[in-house]
């Protein structure tokens, strides 16, 4: 659904112009997903395309070499649509890797990825640009926002690598600062903005594409927290008007509880355990979740203690007054 | 002493080499050097048209756009009647005409080659090393194959001066390019930029400030190098200076000198300060 409104608002998208070949019928299927995964890999290695990932000891020389990083290992999964999925875990263990294969920023060594019935590894270089230009859109840590372009152009700038005419393309982008609070700001460039800013552009340029998938890699873990914790609740109030199927990575299970619909943790590569937040809280999988599960748990309790302290000091304090 | 008798010659077999081609594309050549003389003619009128008031209020509009400060503004505007009080506005204004053709052309290839060089890793592959080997080979070198092709005059001084000159801009359109941060390239690929407007979009216009410091560095270049060229007759400014030399006459000498540093300063004062104002990461 969401797929067709995109293409009905592109004015350049003409009937005839080329469909994405891979495309399946999604007629049939009642619950189709959103973002399906198929055994995916990436290993970064001299020459890693099509290798032979059933072979164990290629694969365990490859994890030992010092060339060679097995980033993605054998990855399943599914995400439904209008979903938060969060990608959990540590740095290094490959979530910025694979969300970038989702829409092949990242060449997958082996596998596949279907988004919205579209079989994005099947893709050629046209159509994975038609592709990317209005099916996903991305936020990223660092904002990726272009210096030398100012805030309304750097939100307008999907729309104008779609042939947005230039009018249309404007209003629409600062309708998107709008909904991200920024209006005031269209004229400036991104340098005289903050980091909680910066990436408020960020998400609208992600917004005013009006893609059904939404890839989010960290977006929030440069910022303090108190705006971190802003921007997360702007995401959910966001959200619960969009219904967009969001793909989260994160290294923070506060934020993944907070968010997360469902989320999967990841660990050197794998996934390790997949299931909504509250269980995966209330069950680590193994040693490697519990610890994420234990940091929680202790900022928690430290948290307690401090309001305790707190309450007993004021108590103390009212006494003196008394 | 060297053995006498190991003598050997080459330069009959060059000379010869050199008459057939020129006997052979004669006509190509003679075409291509009218075409550049009149490009340079047509360019020399201009400039010989502004009267010397003309160019002091050019530059003082040039730079305070480029420099924005009310003293270098003013010591800039000023420093070109010191030329025109030594007797020399005619030949600075020839050497400028030359200087501006060359540098226009340099350009005109060298941007173009050193975005292929960054685009492209066989351009990269091959360019590379003939730049390297450019750099280290001392100017006067580049006078004998422009002499060689179009004799005496302004067009081989012009061809000298613009091989001469093209290196910087090239090198440093390339390494801009390369160095443009890999996060706004993601972003844009992300959004489903093509090859072409990857490339349009983002990295050349991030690569501004390293272009625009090329292109100054390849306008000194070709100030330096057309003084070199009077040797085979580029006339100017530099032509002053060599006949001085050859009358050893130091006065005469230093006022041409004082000249050419004049038109450096002022040259290099602007592009640098205009390099400076693009730069995307001090715009608010
Ligand atoms: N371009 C690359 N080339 C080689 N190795 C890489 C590259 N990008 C990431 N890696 C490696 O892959 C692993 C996973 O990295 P990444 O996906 O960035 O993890 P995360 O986002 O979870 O921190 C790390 O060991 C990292 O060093
Ligand atoms: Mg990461």
């Amino acid at each position: 659904m969401d797929e067709m409104d995109t293409r009905r608002r592109n004015p350049e998208e003409s009937p005839g112009s080329p469909e994405i070949a891979g495309k399946q019928s999604p007629s049939g299927e009642e619950k189709q997903a959103a973002i399906k995964i198929n055994e995916l890999w990436k290993i970064y290695a001299a020459n890693d395309i099509d290798l032979d990932v059933e072979d164990e000891d290629l694969i365990k020389s490859l994890d030992e070499s010092e060339e060679s990083v097995v980033a993605v290992r054998d990855v399943s999964l599914e995400v439904n649509p209008g979903e938060v999925f969060i990608i959990m875990g540590l740095s290094g263990s490959g979530k910025s890797t694979l969300i970038r294969c989702l829409l092949r920023l990242v060449e997958p060594s082996n596998g596949q990825v279907v988004i919205n019935g579209y079989d994005v590894t099947a893709m050629n270089k046209k159509e994975l640009t038609e592709f990317r230009r209005h099916q996903v859109a991305m936020v990223f840590q660092h904002y990726g926002l272009l210096p030398h372009k100012s805030v309304v152009e750097n939100v307008a700038f999907g729309l104008k690598l779609q042939g947005v005419p230039k009018e249309e393309r404007r209003k629409r982008a600062m309708e998107a600062l709008k909904t991200v609070g920024l209006e005031k700001w269209a004229n400036y460039y991104p340098t005289s903005l903050s980091g909680g800013m910066r990436q408020r552009v960020g998400i609208a340029r992600a917004l005013v594409v009006e893609s059904p998938v939404l890839l989010m890699d960290e977006p929030f873990s440069g910022l303090d927290p108190l705006i971190r914790r802003e921007m997360q609740d702007e995401l959910v109030r966001l959200q619960e008007e969009m219904h967009k199927t969001i793909f989260f990575v994160t290294h923070d299970l506060d934020e993944a509880m907070r968010l997360g619909d469902r989320m999967a943790v990841m660990r050197s590569g794998s996934i390790v355990q997949i299931g909504k937040p509250a269980e995966i809280f209330a069950n680590p999988a193994d040693d490697y979740v519990a610890r994420f599960v234990q940091d929680k748990r202790d900022g928690i309790r430290k948290a307690d203690e401090q309001m305790e302290k707190f309450a007993q000091a004021r108590a103390q304090s009212e006494k003196v007054v008394d | 002493m060297f053995p006498s008798a190991w003598e050997y010659h080459i330069a009959p077999q060059i000379n010869d080499a050199v008459r057939w081609l020129l006997q052979e594309y004669g006509a190509a050549f003679d075409k291509f050097s009218n075409g550049l003389l009149k490009l340079l003619l047509s360019i020399q009128g201009m400039l010989q048209f502004v009267p010397w008031w003309g160019y002091v209020l050019i530059i003082a509009v040039l730079s305070w756009v480029a420099v924005k400060k009310i003293v270098p503004v003013v010591v800039l505007s000023l420093m070109p009647v010191i030329i025109g009080v030594f007797g020399l506005w005619g030949l600075a204004v020839e050497t400028l005409a030359i200087v501006i053709t060359s540098v226009v052309l340099a350009l005109v290839i060298g941007i173009p080659l050193g975005i292929l060089m960054a685009e492209v890793k066989i351009f990269d592959m091959i360019f590379r090393p003939i730049l390297d080997a450019m750099q280290t080979m001392p100017s006067f070198v580049y006078l004998i194959p422009a002499m060689m092709l179009f004799g005496l005059g302004k067009v081989p001084a012009i061809i000298a001066t613009l091989i001469y000159a093209a290196p910087p801009v090239m090198r440093l359109t390339s390494l801009g390019i390369q160095l443009v941060p890999k996060p706004a390239q993601e972003a844009a690929r992300a959004y489903g930029a093509t090859r072409w407007q990857l490339l349009t979009e983002v990295r050349i216009p991030l690569a501004m400030p390293s272009i625009l410091a090329g292109v100054n560095q390849t306008t000194m270049m070709a100030l330096a190098m057309v003084v070199i060229a009077s040797m085979i007759g580029a006339r100017g400014l530099g032509q002053e200076v060599l006949l001085a030399i050859n009358r050893i006459d130091v006065g005469r000498g230093f006022e041409a000198g004082l000249g050419i540093v004049i038109m450096a300063i002022v040259i290099d004062r602007i592009t640098q300060g205009m390099a400076k104002k693009w730069d995307p990461q001090k715009r608010a």
